[in-house]
């Protein structure tokens, strides 16, 4: 999971309330650009995947890429959205890095609209469109230190330009920067789920963009919103939203206004800076793109889809909680789930495995790329020997981290790394030792309150673990230290 | 000698590619300076292709149904590896790394290409004048123009120096050249040639067009260039229909329609008291609608019945025309920027960069066309003008469709007058416009055309009367044609 | 001349186009746009309440392609057209604002 940063939430005062929409731009993975048959790559040598057609030479024509249409409709469904004839349109302004000087969206008529997106928290963000549209190419800023503003020139690279985008527009129903991040995470499941993008925030095949207002809580009116752009990451996601938004309640609350405009997150200095001005205003002069004709989803398209989509993140966590019978906490649900080892944990539950400790242990320690060697046998086999108290829960983790490195059954690393549960008469007489070495923290144990108990029942275990090289079950410990005690 | 008749020599033995070719670039070197219809002639090129086509017959290898037949592009039709101006600064020198569709057909058909032949800018204009290396000049009187936008084409088939010549034609410019030149000019339905390839003017209205001194050699030429293109989004699936084998069946029983709108001065339209009260396009010349009556009493002649129709929407063609093909160009052209290709004129930023190439790179038409189409879609207009003639459009369909319940084919003129003196009508671009008026009603419905030749004007230049089908009446559309061929007077005797 | 069109409209519209223009030149398209829109005024009048627009005049649909990968342009033939290439790229001068 990305690192949860503490981003001063609520973002607002509580008179005001966070209205927010996110724009996510997603690379479709298909084999080729949406108009011609580059590949779709990342990472090749410049102007490599580029032909007449991607490079808007004179003459050319678009062909639209069957695959990004049904990826498209896929990712429709998959959001509740009805998916309709769709035409497409050309945007028109001039960038470098766009071939043609028009892009190729649809405009008035999307693929996809009125869809919804239901976040773990059971909050439901609603969703306006999801259109294709293609990308532009790769801009780079030499000189000046790479900033925009200064630079001597700049090179292009048209790799990129063409590549399928569905951009997926939210209405403002998000409401913390929480949910934003919820929503962004939900949305890279459902796309991973789907298999229609590898949805990577790092590597630009997924780029949201947040629409943040403000208003009195209680209002349902709509303020001057602020576009967010350059958010690379979940937490970059957050932390703009929360400055925006308390940068929107300042000016709101000396009596001033926001503009309309896009901003970018400064990263570095943690805080939003105007971007683009928009004195020009924005005139794109849409118009159905003549050389492209309309698509219209033949009839038993939409059904066929929908029979072919597989069970989707959220009934995916149900089902996990649902076999756990309680014993799944919703995080770890999610979790598993966005990692796509649900099923690991569910025929492990179904093997036998203790629900909870199952996938707790999935949760907190398969955090690999590769885990396919971990079966669910094995996995059952590893909690019950963990639960059994043959293994200390660190001595699972261990087995656990071999088993995905293909070590074979739990029962066998334990035995090969020399693993067993320090217990008994053995663990007693360390817990003595530790006693005996601590005097001060052992008496203000025994005096201590309950959290005074608690924090020294801390440091006290640390110190056998630390003897035990962590062989040691900690419950255990804690029993026999309960019980010097007297309590 | 016709292009059929060439490929049937080259074929037999009879004659080398070689020879014909020779013989088509020694008449281009004798006259093409006075003329000015190639950009760009390649001989070398040309005979190496005819050698090919020599070397296949000789080893008895099939050759394709243009063998050896020399063939003039324009030069807005990309050609690998060969200059593809558009007849612009902003593209000269540049080399398209493909060839269009047509052009692939055409060597796979024999054809042998010659050369690039001027236009327009961007195939905006009605003369050739407007072309930034000169006007190409009528060979009838070489102080008039050839029409346009595809004058180099039309003049090239005119003076002899290719039998045919490919245009393109967005509102009339393969069929008003053709007329203006005494040659036939034959526009596609929408979609029948691919367009990919074919630098784009107005994408919903291009068509790419074949032009040559006879029928039967437009016709031949059609069957060699049309059929599905996967590269073209809005190529018509399927196959064509043949249109040479029955070039001779005549037209006896067709329904032939006058258009009335286009033909206002016309003895059988003013005789109709019906069509009192139809509003009707004006500036047409007498002497061209006394040859189109002419062709009427022809095509009656030869077993057909004309009658008057009325398609009021037609009047309206060339406003809507002059809305929806500048506001398509104005888009097709933003990519003329001065960064990947073409003309740059550097400057401090990009965008100023931009700026400077594109108004050095463009002629004056062209920025007029630019400027008047990014205002018909700006916001606050859209609805009013871009917006609405797309409904003209559907109005124009609807009444075109009517209209063809009732006849098979409609008649009047190609142009409103004979070719006019260069410089004419280069001070005022609507009088210029005006010359479109009777061509783009088949654009904007996509409907194929032909301008066949009909007698000369009362100055002694060629008249072009203007035959229109429904959506791939191309067989239709050629028969009717070969007959008013077959008619026409081989004297500049009056109608 | 109607001027429907002034100078300071054509002056929006050539900056949206990337077109300079003196102002004598500005003042001429003006006139010449505002003559060929009074033309268009048939059109502007017309009442079309009742009537789709047509973009197109053939009624195609679903013209698609299969997912397959064909090849690329030669990278020296791309470059080759390209008035200045620094490092395998299209070099321009400085951008000075972010894409839309």
């Amino acid at each position: 999971m990305s690192p949860v940063v503490p981003e001063r939430e609520p973002a607002v005062p509580g008179d005001w309330e966070l209205v927010v929409g996110l724009e996510v731009h997603v690379e479709l993975s298909t084999a080729t650009k949406l108009f011609c048959g580059c590949a779709n790559r990342f990472g090749d040598a410049p102007n490599t995947n580029v032909c007449p057609v991607c490079l808007g030479l004179p003459g050319s024509l678009p062909v639209v890429n069957a695959a990004a249409v049904d990826f498209s409709m896929r990712l429709g469904r998959a959001l509740g959205c009805e998916v309709r004839g769709a035409v497409f349109a050309r945007k028109n302004y001039f960038y470098p890095d766009m071939p043609k000087d028009y892009q190729i969206s649809q405009y008035d008529q999307p693929t996809n609209t009125d869809g919804h997106l239901e976040l773990p928290d059971g909050h439901t963000v609603g969703i306006e469109r999801a259109h294709i549209e293609e990308d532009t190419g790769k801009t780079t800023h030499i000189g000046g230190g790479g900033r925009i503003h200064d630079a001597d020139y700049a090179l292009v690279d048209y790799n990129r330009a063409g590549v399928p985008l569905v951009e997926i527009v939210s209405r403002p129903d998000i409401r913390t920067a929480e949910q934003a991040r919820a929503y962004v995470r939900e949305l890279r499941a459902i796309l991973l789920a789907i298999g229609v993008s590898d949805a990577r925030m790092e590597e630009g095949s997924m780029r949201v963009d947040a629409n943040v207002s403000v208003r009195p809580a209680g209002s349902d009116e709509l303020r001057t919103r602020c576009e967010i752009k350059n958010l690379s990451s979940l937490r970059a996601l957050g932390r703009a939203i929360v400055y925006e938004a308390q940068r929107h309640v300042e000016l709101w609350s000396g009596g001033e206004r926001p503009r309309q405009e896009t901003r970018h997150w400064d990263e570095a200095n943690g805080r939003t800076t105007p971007g683009r001005s928009k004195e020009d205003a924005d005139d794109y002069r849409y118009f159905q793109d003549p050389d492209l004709v309309p698509l219209a989803p033949a009839t038993g398209t939409i059904a066929a889809i929908d029979a072919a989509l597989p069970p989707l993140p959220a009934a995916r966590r149900a089902e996990l909680v649902a076999s756990g019978g309680g014993a799944v906490s919703t995080e770890d649900a999610a979790l598993l789930v966005e990692r796509d080892q649900d099923g690991l944990v569910r025929a492990a539950i179904a093997a036998g495995a203790d629900p909870g400790v199952a996938a707790t242990r999935v949760a907190n320690d398969l955090a690999v790329d590769d885990w396919s060697p971990v079966t669910p046998e094995g996995l059952a086999a590893l909690v019950s020997m963990e639960i059994s108290g043959r293994l200390t829960a660190t001595q699972s983790k261990q087995v656990l981290a071999e088993m995905a490195d293909g070590g074979g059954a739990p029962d066998v690393i334990a035995q090969r790394r020399g693993f067993q549960a320090m217990a008994g008469d053995d663990l007693a007489a360390v817990v003595d030792q530790v006693i005996a070495g601590n005097p001060d923290a052992w008496s203000r144990f025994c005096a201590g309150d309950e959290a005074e108990r608690k924090k020294l029942a801390g440091f006290l275990t640390g110190q056998v673990m630390r003897a035990t090289r962590g062989q040691a079950d900690g419950a255990a410990v804690n029993r026999l230290l309960q019980e010097r005690a007297g309590s | 000698m016709t292009a059929l008749a060439i490929a049937a020599a080259v074929k037999s033995g009879e004659r080398t590619a070689l020879d014909v070719v020779d013989e088509h670039l020694a008449r281009i070197s004798q006259r093409d300076a006075e003329i000015g219809a190639f950009n760009l002639v390649l001989a070398d090129e040309a005979r190496t292709a005819a050698r090919n086509v020599d070397a296949a017959v000789s080893r008895g290898e099939p050759v394709g149904p243009l063998a050896g037949v020399p063939v003039a592009l324009k030069d807005n039709l990309c050609t690998r590896g060969v200059p593809t101006t558009c007849s612009s600064r902003m593209l000269e020198g540049w080399r398209p790394p493909y060839d269009a569709t047509v052009v692939q057909r055409l060597r796979s058909a024999g054809a042998v290409i010659v050369g690039k032949t001027n236009l327009d800018e961007f195939a905006m204009g009605s003369s050739t004048e407007n072309s930034a290396f000169g006007p190409t000049r009528n060979p009838h009187d070489t102080g008039r123009v050839p029409g346009g936008s595809s004058g180099g084409s039309a003049a090239a088939v005119a003076a002899g120096f290719a039998p045919l010549a490919l245009g393109s034609d967005t509102g009339g410019s393969v069929r008003q050249p053709a007329a203006l030149c005494g040659v036939v000019g034959f526009k596609p339905t929408y979609g029948a040639v691919s367009r990919y390839g074919l630098v784009a003017f107005a994408s919903s209205l291009d068509q790419i067009g074949p032009m040559a001194s006879n029928v039967a050699d437009t016709a031949a030429c059609y069957e060699a260039i049309s059929g599905h293109d996967p590269r073209d989004s809005t190529s018509i699936d399927g196959a064509r229909e043949p249109v040479v084998a029955g070039l001779g069946q005549g037209v006896d029983g067709l329904r032939v329609g006058l258009v009335a709108e286009l033909c206002a001065a016309s003895a059988r339209v003013q005789q109709d008291d019906g069509l009192d009260g139809v509003s009707a396009v004006e500036g047409v010349a007498a002497d061209v609608i006394a040859w189109v009556d002419a062709a009427a009493t022809a095509l009656e002649a030869a077993g057909a019945a004309v009658t008057v129709v009325s398609v009021p929407s037609a009047v309206l063609g060339l406003s809507a025309y002059y809305l929806i093909a500048p506001a398509e160009a104005s888009s097709n052209l933003a990519r003329y920027d001065g960064v990947r290709y073409g003309l740059r004129v550097d400057a401090a930023n990009a965008a100023e960069m931009n700026v400077s190439s594109r108004s050095s790179g463009f002629g004056a038409e062209v920025k007029r066309r630019i400027m008047l189409g990014t205002y018909a879609l700006s916001a606050g207009y859209y609805d009013a003008f871009y917006g609405k003639a797309l409904r003209v459009r559907t109005l124009m369909l609807r009444e075109f469709a009517a209209a063809y319940a009732d006849v098979d084919v409609l008649l009047c003129p190609t142009a409103p007058t004979t070719a006019f003196e260069l410089g004419a009508k280069t001070a005022d671009p609507l009088l210029m416009y005006l010359n479109d008026v009777c061509t783009i009603p088949s654009n904007l419905t996509g409907h194929p055309a032909v301008s066949v030749p009909f007698g000369s004007g009362d100055d002694g230049l060629p008249v072009g009367v203007q035959l229109m089908g429904p959506a791939l009446s191309e067989p239709v559309l050629l028969r009717a044609a070969a007959v008013l061929e077959r008619a026409a007077p081989s004297d500049g005797s009056a109608p | 001349m109607s001027g429907r069109i002034t100078r300071d409209e054509a002056a929006h519209v050539a900056r949206l186009a990337r077109l300079r223009f003196s102002d004598a030149e500005l003042d001429e398209l003006a006139a010449q746009l505002s003559a060929v829109l009074d033309h268009a005024a048939d059109v502007e009048a017309l009442d079309v309440t009742d009537i789709e627009p047509t973009s197109h005049p053939h009624p195609l649909v679903n013209v698609t392609r299969a997912d397959e990968v064909r090849p690329s342009l030669d990278w020296d033939e791309v470059l080759a057209q390209a008035p200045s290439v620094d490092d395998g790229q299209f070099r321009v001068p400085p951008i000075l604002g972010e894409a839309p």
